[in-house]
């Protein structure tokens, strides 16, 4: 995968994952037509469309697109269940998520795909592990209790920890 | 100092506002906030601003100042500051900049970090960004931690492993050891990193692919446990075992069975078993069935395999899923060249697919229509065909009547068939048949003899109903200016023929040179055709008169585009090819003319035909200077196209007078040895590049 973008139907960007190295203009010109390209594609078509010389598959689920560019060689349709897996992710961590979600909880959506993603493939292929993963460096990042034990203790826990 | 105000409140406020104006006021003020705080080296709450800066960069305003302090909070002890921090780098650095180098360091500290957590962020940092000379640095300590027994980092550092590679390509040899006993992990994370590992080695190395190919059987053993186990509520995904894992183990055996007979015959069974029980509905399924079609196409596998294979996509192309219908299209067009004959059989669904609301399925149901198109099938086919380019969107209509021109000439079943298919082509998307059709046409014409009669009556009544497609209209005149005797003989085989008089036929062409709708290159072929028809019609008179109207203009026209042509001391000119026809045509009708005029030396061309030889028109120049001085050295060149004859006579003199008190004169002729006929062969012999800068409405 060359990247992975999520907008709103007004064409916001709620996330932008880069898994190749691009200018920031770049990327801005590149976010800019593709979006457009995709708010354009009526019902009825196809979720895959060429574009550029990379192949582009789209998802629509409520209110966000999530879109993919991947290469030549990558399949789509498995690309699709890539898709709706980081989906589920976000359900089942946000409890039936929404954009809202996603809005106001950005960081959060970066964590899980980074957790299930990594340079573009899938690190886990079972949901549980992810998500256990994400529960786990949550832990870490509250301090309020102690981390399992599976984990070691990070010295340097004598600061009050801010939230974000 | 009050705290600065938390994410989800910067989050909230900026919603609020109304106008981009309002919204770039708030950035502003909070971004000014955040300076003064970064300037401030206020650790506590680095992390939040940088949070809130990333988000301010999302919605693509600039947020560069915060990359340093991604550094700082990635070398803080905390781990919400890494995880920022880490995050940030991603976003905001990339390997452009030296700045991102100062990271090395730190994600070496967080690869040998205690947590497991603060390791995997440094790997996937490292996996998503690492510039070549991050990962030179780093690739031992990825290498190390491919080896270690912790499922979690071995999965993340094999990921790792393929973006140095890809990075740094020498250093795959290093990973080679690691590999050793990847795919004897029971743990799916693992396994399905290392496949993707083992398939980027392969795919870069010969010698690897080599290395590898041993792993043929317990990568088969591996994919058959997957589908043969029972439910693995873990892994499952609408009753298939870890679909991705199928998917990566499929691809890789296809890269490892390449031109290799013996791996291929390894993986034989478990292809047909894959192919076979594979549940199909769910996209998931076709997912693993569709990996399966492109590995059995792309190994030595055998023909039973292979039919297989193009039966499934058969299959796909009746899914109700677009999508399956589309990656059936795709893989059909890949094959169409090696199992032609397998892909005929299903050649009524993929026509069927022009039917298809999608613009990506009819496309390439277009293309892969005009594929399977042969000598059996042509009338058929072209059928379908001619009915799509009827009804399809234009961003199709250029592709498609090339592709029907192309495909009747191969396989045309008859030269009447041929003309009529042509005929429908222009008739029906006569404004979207590429420019380089028309000379085409022209020669398929000129070499159907027997046809002749029956084309320009077609093509006449054509032009009878419509005059707006300049393609149609070209050929047709030109056919009528070619065959018009034919056309008022009343004599046509194939059809019942039409009473014309000469006098229609030129009432047509002459319409032609009126009209609005007309470009100026319809109007020269219009006006070529009326003067090739005073040799075929009787009605002289009346030709000449037209062309000696519209041929003053159209030279007139044609001497401000000559003007282009000259440069300092090397006047040269040339003579187009219907330039030069209608010099010879019209001869002494043609009335003086300015051929050029600039900074004083203006040059007039006057016209009168040659004693006795009516094939011979007479120019002469004549050369005059407005100016102070005296213009020397004064030479003139002509050139003519190949069929012409030119000869230049001697100059008066070299030298053109100051102040208009005296002129140069030259005599040119020009003479066309044959009978006024007229064939399309490319643009006159030019070594001038001036030639270029003709207009392109000009005359050529």
């Amino acid at each position: 995968m060359q990247f992975m973008l999520l907008f709103s139907r007004q064409g916001k960007l709620r996330l932008q994952k880069w898994y190749v190295p691009l200018s920031d203009k770049e990327k801005k010109k590149i976010t800019r037509e593709l979006v457009q390209t995709v708010l354009a594609r009526k019902p009825k078509m196809c979720s895959f469309l060429e574009w550029r010389d990379l192949k582009v598959v789209y998802k629509r689920y409520a209110s966000l697109y999530f879109c993919c560019a991947i290469e030549n060689q990558d399949n789509e349709l498995i690309t699709l269940e890539i898709i709706h897996r980081y989906v589920e992710l976000l359900d089942k961590y946000f409890g039936s998520v929404c954009e809202l979600d996603i809005i106001f909880n950005f960081e959060k959506a970066y964590f899980i795909l980074d957790e299930f993603l990594l340079g573009g493939e899938a690190q886990d292929t079972s949901k549980k592990n992810v998500l256990k993963a994400i529960e786990q460096a949550d832990l870490l990042q509250e301090c309020r209790r102690e981390p399992p034990l599976t984990v070691c203790f990070l010295s340097a826990q004598l600061t009050t920890e801010k939230p974000l | 100092m009050p705290a600065p105000i938390r994410l989800r409140e910067l989050i909230r406020t900026i919603r609020t506002a109304r106008t981009q104006a309002e919204e770039r006021e708030m950035i502003q003020k909070e971004c000014a906030a955040i300076r003064s705080s970064f300037r401030e080296e206020d650790n506590t709450y680095r992390c939040r601003n940088v949070a809130k800066l990333l988000y301010m960069h999302m919605l693509g305003y600039p947020a560069h100042f915060g990359q340093l302090e991604c550094l700082k909070l990635i070398a803080s002890q905390k781990f919400t500051d890494k995880r920022i921090g880490y995050l940030g780098a991603m976003l905001l650095l990339d390997e452009r900049q030296d700045v991102h180098l100062l990271m090395t360091n730190c994600i070496k500290n967080d690869l040998n970090h205690s947590t497991q957590y603060v390791q995997g962020l440094a790997l996937c940092t490292l996996g998503c960004m690492g510039s070549s000379e991050m990962c030179r640095d780093l690739a031992g300590e990825v290498e190390k931690l491919l080896k270690t027994s912790n499922s979690y980092l071995r999965k993340k550092a094999a990921l790792c492993a393929v973006h140095v590679i890809r990075k740094v390509p020498e250093l795959m040899e290093m990973f080679l050891p690691a590999t050793k006993n990847l795919l004897s992990e029971k743990n799916h994370g693992v396994l399905h990193t290392s496949v993707v590992l083992l398939t980027e080695m392969c795919e870069r190395s010969p010698d690897m692919l080599l290395h590898f190919r041993k792993l043929v059987p317990q990568l088969v053993r591996i994919l058959k446990n997957l589908i043969m186990s029972g439910y693995s509520p873990e892994h499952d995904v609408s009753g298939i075992s870890d679909p991705f894992l199928q998917v990566r183990i499929l691809r890789l055996l296809r890269i490892l069975g390449r031109s290799d007979d013996d791996s291929s015959e390894a993986m034989n069974d478990i292809l047909a078993q894959v192919a076979t029980n594979t549940e199909t509905s769910k996209n998931v399924g076709n997912a693993i069935l569709y990996e399966t079609v492109l590995t059995i196409m792309d190994i030595k596998s055998e023909s039973g395999l292979r039919v297989l294979a193009i039966n499934i996509l058969g299959r796909f192309l009746l899914n109700n899923d677009k999508n399956i219908r589309y990656v059936a299209l795709t893989s059909l067009l890949k094959t169409v060249q090696t199992d032609h004959n397998a892909v005929q059989r299903h050649r009524s669904t993929i026509v069927d697919c022009l039917k298809d609301l999608d613009v990506s399925i009819k496309r390439r149901a277009m293309e892969l229509s005009f594929a399977l198109v042969n000598g059996n099938n042509i009338r058929g086919m072209m059928k379908e065909l001619l009915y799509f380019l009827d009804s399809c969107d234009p961003e199709f209509k250029a592709d498609c009547a090339s592709g029907v021109f192309l495909a009747a000439e191969k396989y045309a079943p008859s030269k009447r068939w041929h003309i009529d298919t042509i005929m429908r082509v222009l008739t029906t998307a006569g404004s979207y048949v590429r420019d380089d059709s028309v000379p085409n046409l022209i020669q398929l014409i000129t070499n159907s003899v027997e046809m002749h009669a029956y084309t320009v009556q077609r093509l006449y009544k054509a032009l009878l109903d419509d005059i707006s497609q300049q393609p149609l209209v070209q050929v047709s005149s030109w056919c009528i200016g070619e065959y018009g005797d034919l056309l008022v003989s009343g004599q046509c085989e194939e059809e019942e023929p039409i009473q014309v008089t000469e006098d229609e036929v030129l009432d047509v062409l002459e319409g032609l040179l009126v009209s609005n709708l007309s470009t100026p290159v319809t109007r020269g072929y219009s006006l070529t055709a009326i003067m090739k028809l005073s040799t075929r019609f009787s009605s002289v008179n009346r030709i000449k008169k037209v062309v000696s109207i519209y041929g003053s203009i159209c030279l007139q026209m044609y001497s401000y585009s000559l003007q282009a042509l000259f440069c300092r001391n090397d006047w040269c000119f040339s003579l187009s090819r219907k330039w030069t026809y209608l010099i010879l045509f019209l001869s002494e009708a043609i009335p003086p003319m300015t051929a050029y005029s600039k900074n004083g030396l203006k040059i007039e061309f006057t016209f009168e035909r040659a004693n006795p030889n009516p094939n011979i028109a007479v120019i002469t120049i004549h050369a005059t200077n407005t100016t102070e001085a005296d213009m020397t050295e004064f030479v003139f060149q002509a050139a003519v196209p190949k069929t012409f004859q030119l000869q230049l006579l001697s100059p008066s003199s070299n030298i053109v007078p100051a102040l208009n008190q005296g002129s140069v004169t030259q005599v040119i002729r020009v003479l066309n040895p044959q009978k006024l006929t007229y064939t399309h062969k490319g643009s006159p012999i030019q070594d001038l590049a001036e030639v270029n800068n003709f207009p392109p409405q000009s005359w050529q």
